[in-house]
């Protein structure tokens, strides 16, 4: 297809509107020289369109070029556009020329009248200002004054065959409505152009959604179907898509939740630039957790913009103020700005231009939308859808670090999928919940996702009070979740049974300092016993040894005193058992020997 | 080409002005070229006290055309006395032609 479309584009000179995501959907802009029909009913930007192509043609290119408005007064025009900052004034100055073409009302017509003369002006004005650009705003009205079909028919001729002999790009806008539908100045209109550009506006369930559709373009090819479209800052934006590359930069700078708790569970704080959505039931503090937010951007001196729905940032800053967070002083700084918008009866797509002019207009570096599910409040459902992902693109475009909030009736988070389904253009998901148990209801803090992050699985409990609001972490006990009051006693529990534990252990601590007491006396008294033993065992073996000295003493003694040859006597016997010894067996050197050793 | 018509003769002295009036006209386009035959009938039936009456032709004249705030050919404008009228069309129409310049068959001799 691109290769196709590339040689299209060569064989096709295409004029860019400059109109964001209508450029990519028609490929490239509008056919060079040739003329594009935009067709629609009333209030569905046909003009604006026109005028945004035309403003970008002679602004950036400084291709000159001409308005007829037939419709709308010039000074009408330029009220309209002046929102944008397109300098129509100053462009019409040089650029660009009005004309004013709307048939007074005491006009009086008498008969039948043409274009030529129109047509002879604007060529001399063309020629002046070398006109690149042609807009006819609003032909239908003056086709309209032309009696007859036949007469209506030869007039659209005759601007066709103006525009096919001229060098200009030409917008032709036209109503239709019933009426103009069956005319057949209608469909020859649409045969004569190139492209074909339809405006859409409908009531969806009572909130204004428009849309764009090219229905025809000669010799390109184009992205068919219905895409929606809003104002913005700077004008008209086509929602396309698929089509418009997402480019953002990716940091690893962590900026604070304001909650020490909420940081450390989502492994250091959020990703700057990351967009976190904080869903849940009504009353579950989802402003509070934003009001923190916004309070500890504004600490660190970084710009931050808090937009609500419904809610005035006054009645915000005293509710805040109640627990703990105060954002007064910052407002009065200049650093934070409030903005309070009303959601009855307002298109998202207004919603999406206030808040985008508001980003331009603050710069801010962190933001809070409170609640941005309040924009889907009027009823049109997918608008609100589309405006809200756009809205969250837009911030992150900007690089903004933002906690955006969503209402979610009930406790189950899967509910966010069936309304504007931002959960899954959000970086972060954090789900507050109500745990109800023995009569109380208790706030608890979940982190569903978070991108590119280790995160904390465990659910925390939100406790507000005069200091602020804090996170606490909750008792898991037998599988169920303790919150209030029953973590305040399981907590009173744990404190008891720690006072117990600890009067246990030194008592038990002193038990065995008595018994290692007890013990070492024991054994001290042991030891005295073990020495007395000893001692006594020594004096024991003393007076055995000085026993036997005394009675080996005695012996010699005794034999000394009883003969004086004790020694001889014993020879002598020896000598008689030697002599009857060799008398029995003789030549017994070894028995010889033995009774040799024995007498020694 | 800008051209001018005066009266001929003033036939009650003292009772009416003389109306001036411009007529725009795109060359010799048919609308344009029925305007000025039927503006020209109008005033010798009903202007006999006298007129001013200016053509302008767009096509040779397109920047004063431009000025004066012409948009479509044939277009006639009352320029005095007051109030003044614009009439568009081939001024084929005409009882709605005298309606807006302030005159009235009746006035008619």
């Amino acid at each position: 297809m691109t290769a196709a479309t590339k040689a299209v584009r060569q064989s096709l000179p295409k004029l860019a509107t400059g109109i964001p995501g209508f450029d990519e959907l028609s490929l490239g802009g509008l056919p060079a020289n040739r003329t594009t029909l935009v067709m629609g009913g009333p209030g569905t930007g046909k003009s604006m369109f026109a005028l945004q192509t035309l403003m970008g043609g002679a602004s950036k290119r400084k291709q000159a070029g001409i308005v007829v408005a037939f419709e709308e007064d010039i000074s009408a025009i330029m009220a309209n556009t002046a929102s944008f900052g397109w300098r129509l004034p100053a462009l019409a100055k040089r650029n660009l020329f009005f004309m004013n073409a709307q048939l007074s009302p005491t006009f009086v017509q008498s008969g039948d009248f043409d274009l030529g003369g129109m047509l002879a002006m604007l060529d001399a004005k063309q020629e002046e200002i070398d006109a690149r650009w042609v807009v006819f705003d609003g032909i239908d009205v003056l086709l309209s004054l032309l009696r007859t079909p036949r007469a209506r028919m030869r007039e659209t001729y005759r601007l066709r065959d103006w525009l096919a002999h001229r060098k200009i790009t030409a917008i032709i806008t036209t109503k239709i409505d019933g009426e103009t539908t069956s005319d057949v100045s209608y469909g020859f209109l649409q045969f004569m152009v190139d492209c074909v550009v339809r405006f859409d506006r409908r009531l969806e369930q009572g909130v204004p959604l428009r849309r764009l559709e090219i229905t025809k373009y000669r010799g390109s090819a184009f992205a068919p179907g219905e895409y929606p479209l809003s104002f913005g800052a700077s004008g008209m934006e086509v929602a396309a898509p698929g089509i418009v590359e997402v480019a953002q930069p990716a940091t690893r700078e962590r900026v604070s939740s304001g909650f020490p708790g909420l940081d450390s569970m989502l492994g250091g704080g959020l990703f700057r630039g990351s967009s976190t959505l904080i869903t849940g039931a009504p009353g579950t503090s989802k402003t509070t957790l934003a009001g923190k937010f916004a309070e500890s951007a504004c600490r660190r001196g970084e710009r931050t913009l808090f937009v609500s729905f419904d809610e005035g940032g006054e009645r915000i800053r005293r509710n805040l103020t109640s627990v703990g967070i105060h954002l007064d002083a910052h407002v009065k700084s200049g650093l934070l700005q409030m903005y309070s918008g009303r959601t009855d009866a307002v298109n998202p797509e207004e919603h999406l231009m206030q808040i985008t002019a508001l980003i331009l207009e603050h710069k801010p570096r962190c933001m809070v939308i409170d609640p941005l599910s309040a924009i889907a409040r009027t009823g049109a459902l997918s608008s609100a859808r589309a405006i809200a992902n756009r809205l969250i693109y837009k911030v992150r475009d900007h690089h903004i670090t933002a906690i955006v909030t969503a209402l979610v009736e009930g406790d189950d988070p899967l509910a966010e999928a069936a309304e504007l389904q931002i959960s899954t253009t959000a970086d972060t998901w954090i789900q507050l919940s109500y745990l109800v148990r023995s009569g109380e209801r208790n706030r608890a803090l979940t982190i569903v996702k978070s991108r590119g992050t280790h995160h904390s699985n465990q659910v925390r409990e939100l406790v507000l009070s005069d200091d602020g609001p804090a996170l606490v972490e909750v008792y898991s006990s037998g599988g169920e979740v303790l919150m209030g009051t029953l973590r305040w006693e399981k907590e009173a529990e744990e404190k008891t049974r720690a006072l117990n534990r600890a009067a246990e252990s030194s008592q038990k601590h002193r038990e065995l300092q008595f018994a290692e007491a007890d013990i070492s006396a024991r054994i001290t008294g042991l030891q005295l016993d073990l020495e007395r033993q000893r001692a006594a065992l020594a004096l024991y073996s003393h007076d055995d040894a000085a026993r036997r000295v005394s009675s080996g003493e005695r012996t010699n003694e005794l034999r000394r005193l009883r003969g004086s040859n004790g020694e001889g006597a014993a020879a002598v016997s020896h000598k008689r058992r030697t002599a009857r010894r060799k008398s029995i067996s003789t030549g017994n050197g070894n028995g010889n020997g033995q009774e040799r050793r024995r007498g020694n | 080409m800008a051209t001018k018509r005066k009266p001929k003769s003033r036939a009650r002295v003292g009772t009416t002005t003389v109306v001036t009036m411009r007529l725009y006209v795109a060359g010799r386009a048919p609308n344009s070229v029925k305007a000025i035959a039927n503006l020209e009938a109008i005033c010798s039936q009903y202007l006999q006290d006298g007129y001013k009456l200016e053509i302008v032709d767009v096509c040779e004249h397109p920047r004063r055309a431009l000025d004066d705030g012409v948009l479509v050919t044939p277009s006639l404008t009352k320029l005095s006395p007051t109030p003044g009228a614009n009439v568009i069309g081939n001024l084929s129409d005409t009882s709605s032609v005298l309606a807006a310049l302030g005159l009235s068959p009746a006035l008619s001799a």
